[in-house]
């Protein structure tokens, strides 16, 4: 397994495993408030939602030709990246609310509960929620495994990356029986746009045509710079408050 | 045909969000190091300068 499968697996891995926190906790509330069977249901067909999604397009975007595809991959991976990194920059810099799997779960048992009684049988409310939870939060994880597995030629690592993920939230969530409130979303959602952005320049700029002094290696320098610079950027909101503060009239 | 924009909606939405400055800044950084590429010049360094200068500007839009 070369650097690069080990930094796919590990950023597609993480990427998935924070989806899957969250999917879990909209899973969870309806499923102890309402009806697990039908809750159930809906994560079941989301899920093979998701499976034939990645399947027809898995094989569609691996036929293109390398450099095609690098840039238009790498485009697609700096976008979503930089706005992964963005909220993740305002939330360590206090400006935006950390993401708070306690909180969701209340709110998410507020609502089922305001949603009337479950009657007997299948009931839609739960497999609805449940349903649009994990494929809104799957589409993510379906878009990073194709775009990191198509670039890599290798979907079927990033597929296992992700599985190995879900499983190990859902093994996890059956332990605690509880949200995993103790998980530590907001930093790892600031690693996986690290990650994101990090490979979204490298293909992106390769496919258009530059070629990076180390080859591979170059990797090895742009991840720590970018972190580097997102860093600096929480640094700099955190203290620009005070600055601004100390500029104004008394 | 309703669907159709709808669908386009939604992906728009998914992939761009709420910052299409961004996005549009990073076409335009691929398209430059294209081009600096295709006249034989080293291009490498585009990237990472629009990514520090494009991430940056969209956390300052937000901080706002």
């Amino acid at each position: 397994m070369s650097g690069q499968d080990v930094a796919l697996a590990v950023s597609v891995f993480l990427a998935c495993a924070v989806e899957a926190v969250e999917a879990l906790t909209i899973v969870l509330a309806v499923g102890v408030t309402r009806r697990w069977r039908s809750a159930l249901m809906g994560v079941g067909a989301a899920t093979l939602v998701l499976a034939v999604i990645i399947a027809a397009l898995g094989p569609a975007l691996t036929a293109l030709p390398i450099n095609a595809l690098r840039v238009v991959v790498g485009g697609l991976l700096l976008v979503f990246g930089l706005q992964w990194l963005r909220k993740a920059i305002l939330r360590s810099a206090g400006l935006k609310a950390l993401h708070d799997e306690d909180k969701a779960f209340a709110s998410e048992t507020d609502a089922a509960r305001a949603a009337g009684r479950a009657g007997p049988g299948f009931d839609g409310y739960s497999f609805t929620i449940a349903f649009k939870g994990v494929l809104l939060e799957g589409l993510e994880v379906a878009f990073i495994v194709l775009t990191f597995g198509a670039s890599q030629h290798n979907v079927g690592l990033a597929a296992v990356a992700a599985a190995v993920a879900v499983a190990v939230v859902v093994l996890a969530g059956v332990v605690v029986r509880a949200p995993l409130a103790r998980v530590p979303e907001n930093t790892l959602k600031f690693f996986v746009g690290v990650m994101l952005t990090s490979f979204g320049m490298f293909w992106g700029a390769e496919g258009a045509g530059a070629s990076w002094p180390g080859g591979d290696a170059a990797l090895l320098a742009i991840i720590p710079g970018v972190a580097l610079a997102s860093l600096g950027m929480v640094r700099w909101l955190r203290r620009a408050p005070a600055e601004r503060a100390v500029g104004e009239p008394a | 045909m309703s669907w159709i924009i709808r669908a386009g909606r939604a992906v728009w939405e998914f992939v761009v969000g709420d910052d299409p400055f961004t996005a549009l800044g990073v076409v335009l950084a691929l398209g430059a190091t294209a081009l600096i590429a295709g006249a034989g010049a080293a291009a490498w360094w585009v990237m990472p300068l629009a990514v520090v200068v494009l991430l940056g500007l969209s956390v300052r839009r937000a901080a706002r």
